[in-house]
């Protein structure tokens, strides 16, 4: 993994950079010497690549492929693969069964690609019948998946790297940084002089170019919840990358792009997955929760 | 929408959130390692021909990712053999005495029946195996096993490669193992052809009336000390393995095996009948070439429905003692709900024999280069139909399997010399296989 460390135009903070788990990473690091600002930048990028190997679904031999391969046997699985197992179980059923890490499955027929076609109906069927965490046998530390069902931590394994990695990075250093992979991030203090880290949201209607407006963060997490990248136009009907398990179809009319503001990345990348999932509901929904959040709709 | 009571769910939320981050990891998880438990397999065989061997193997298989990312499978088998096996020579009208080479011993075997060896042994084995991983895409295989029985000592190391391609569909191995045996024959190796009447327990400082042939060969084995003869095996792997689909995987390996030494087995022998009328006059110890070149391949198909799993093998077995062999497997895991599965299996096996297999030899004819009347050298052909029965029990997975094997060959050959004719000369055998097992982690 290649790592660079630049000063920032401005000079009063560097800027690391790498890539992990498919995305561009960033910490930005305040008051530190080089040779300091270089080690806390490989204890960053260590631990997003840790994370990224452990629980990635693309790699082999790992506790996910484990689990994934075990054809209906039990796998006993490690403390903290139990904890991350154990936290997905409290969203199933805080979300009702909306939110399920057994339905990557899910995305064998839904391809969100330029151009893709429709699953049909019988595809998507014959899918959801693989889908279900209550089909899951959890008694920690053991976990039994029925042959043919897949286990994906993708919707909770950046936030988590980054929340890990800003945790060994706090304890290392009482410098301002911002950690970002891919747009999720972590603050854990305001800059030396007080001031908030300016923090530029992605525009969906021309992403990765367009800024659709700056947010001032003094501390804590943000993460965004979108179809910018993913999305599927067929017939004129825009089908976004969140797609509702007990269905198996895309979540209807759902924004474009959410992103909430809480003091972990975990809890703002699950508030902005969980508000997506209510489609329409989206803003009413975290409106309810009582947290700073920020919508791009269709109009945008 | 099914959220009736948003609120909760945020202070919920956080509470579960802080559960996760709230422990630190222990120090070695911020290297790439983690700590892995043993996944253990204890089985118990029993094995019953009918009449024959009686075989009971209790194994343990232990295997832990250590810190490194590094596999290590540790194995130990113990068998106890006990029963008897055909030692080669024919039925007959009157009852047979055999000696050992030494003769230190002796047994009788009744008129009109398959003369039988006493057999007793204790054979364990213990092997390790660790696989590491040399670069993203190349693991390698280190193994090493030894071996032992009262008679016998096997060493055996092995290093195995494997890289994958093709984002990791495709799996290339190549794979080198040696193998290095001794065998100490109960009561003294004998001599190979010589005739069981000569007496052979002090070897005579110069050989007296033995045959030419015999003295060359035992030129040719003069390297070994007298009690004790080894062999070596060297073989050569081949294989790919090919993901075909998320629920496909093929997998078709080569092998080449080359073995030199001893391959004789120093308790079978050959009736020197008569030729006209079959009677037995004598009998000669076996044998072999002190050459084996075989060579194997192996493919098999795993094909995993929506639930079960179907596995398909077929094997094919050649070599340059003009043995061949096919071999068809099949198995098919159903399952049956709440990690309860079946699991039936069926393999079919042909052989034909080797060149040099015979019943026995002719009284007055030259004697051959080789001769074996070991019924394992000899066209035949075995069924083998089992159920194994998995569930899950106190935290692992309990298994029993249940098989019944019949193996038939031509119990009158056309060959067969006169009384010969009356006899089964490949006596039809039925063994059962009662296999119990266990495997949990911890």
């Amino acid at each position: 993994m290649r790592r660079e460390l630049v000063a920032a135009a401005s000079g009063d903070y560097w800027i690391g950079r790498f890539t992990a788990m498919a995305s561009p990473c960033e910490l930005l690091l305040e008051l530190a010497e080089h040779h300091e600002a270089q080690r806390l930048l490989t204890i960053a990028a260590d631990e997003a690549q840790r994370i990224e190997q452990k629980y990635s679904r693309y790699r082999d031999h790992n506790i996910v492929y484990h689990i994934n391969h075990a054809t209906g046997l039990p796998v006993t699985v490690d403390e903290e693969s139990g904890r991350l197992l154990d936290y997905a179980e409290q969203l199933y059923r805080l979300s009702g069964g909306l939110f399920d890490i057994t339905a990557g499955v899910l995305r064998k027929v839904w391809r969100f690609e330029p151009g893709s076609p429709l699953p049909t109906p019988g595809q998507v069927a014959q899918l959801l019948r693989h889908v279900g965490w209550e089909k899951v046998q959890w008694h920690s530390p053991e976990i039994t998946l029925p042959a043919g069902m897949e286990l994906d931590l993708g919707g909770i394994g950046k936030e988590y790297a980054v929340d890990r990695a800003a945790a060994l990075l706090s304890a290392e250093t009482s410098a301002s940084f911002v950690l970002n992979f891919g747009g999720d991030l972590f603050i854990n203090k305001p800059r030396h002089n007080g001031k908030p880290w300016q923090i530029a949201v992605d525009d969906p209607t021309d992403t990765g170019k367009k800024s659709a407006g700056l947010l001032a963060i003094r501390s804590g997490a943000l993460a965004t919840s979108g179809d910018a990248r993913r999305h599927l136009l067929h017939q004129g009907k825009r089908y976004g990358h969140i797609l509702d398990p007990h269905t198996g179809w895309p979540v209807v009319n759902a924004p474009r792009s959410i992103t909430v503001h809480a003091p972990s990345c975990m809890e703002a990348g699950m508030l902005a997955t969980l508000a997506m999932l209510q489609g329409e509901g989206a803003g009413e929904f975290l409106r309810a929760q009582a947290v700073p959040h920020w919508i791009i709709d269709h109009a945008a | 929408m099914q959220l009736n009571r948003p609120q909760s769910i945020r202070a919920a939320l956080a509470a579960a959130t802080c559960s996760v981050l709230a422990h630190p990891l222990p120090l070695q998880a911020q290297g790439n390692g983690e700590e892995r438990a043993w996944d253990v397999r204890g089985g118990l065989l029993f094995y019953q021909e009918t009449d024959r061997i009686q075989i009971v193997e209790p194994v343990i298989n232990a295997s832990k990712t250590l810190q490194d990312g590094t596999l290590l499978t540790l194995r130990g088998v113990a068998d106890t053999i006990t029963g008897a096996s055909p030692n080669g020579a024919t039925p007959t009208a009157v009852a047979q005495t055999f000696t050992s080479p030494s003769g230190g011993s002796s047994y009788t075997t009744p008129a009109g029946e398959t003369p039988l060896r006493d057999v007793k042994d204790l054979r364990l084995s213990l092997s390790a195996e660790w696989e590491r991983e040399l670069s993203r895409m190349v693991r390698n295989t280190l193994g090493a096993g030894i071996s032992h029985e009262s008679d016998f000592l096997s060493l055996s190391l092995s290093d195995t490669l494997k890289r994958d391609f093709n984002n990791r569909q495709t799996t290339l191995a190549a794979g080198l193992a040696l193998t290095l045996d001794t065998i100490s024959a109960e009561g003294g190796t004998p001599t190979e052809l010589q005739l069981l009447s000569t007496p052979a327990a002090v070897p005579p400082p110069d050989a007296e009336e033995e045959d030419e042939e015999e003295d060359e060969e035992e030129d040719e084995d003069g390297d070994d000390d007298d009690d004790g003869k080894s062999k070596n095996s060297v073989e050569l792997l081949l294989g790919v393995t090919q993901i075909l689909s998320r629920h496909t995987l093929t997998q078709l390996n080569y092998t080449l095996s080359v073995g030199s030494g001893y391959l004789t087995d120093p308790y079978k022998i050959l009736s020197v009948v008569d030729g006209v009328t079959g009677e037995t006059l004598d009998y000669r110890y076996e044998k072999r070439p002190d050459s084996r070149t075989s060579q194997n391949l192996n493919w098999r198909l795993n094909h995993q429905f929506n639930e079960d799993v179907l596995y398909l093998g077929y094997r094919f077995f050649w070599d340059d003692w003009g043995l061949t062999s096919h071999t068809m497997d099949v198995k098919y895991r159903s399952e049956l709900g709440n990690g309860l599965y079946l699991q039936p299996h069926l393999r079919l096996y042909q052989q034909s024999g080797a060149d040099f297999f015979r019943h026995s030899l002719v009284e007055g004819e030259p004697l051959p280069a080789y001769a074996s009347a070991d019924l394992r050298l000899g066209e035949m052909r075995s069924t083998t139909l089992g159920i194994k029965l998995g569930m899950p029990l106190g935290g692992g997975e309990f298994s029993l399997r249940l098989e019944q094997m019949r193996q038939e060959g031509e119990s009158h050959p056309s060959d067969a010399i006169g009384i010969q004719q009356h006899y089964d000369l490949y006596p039809t055998l039925n063994a059962s296989i009662i296999q119990l097992g266990y495997r949990f982690t911890f």
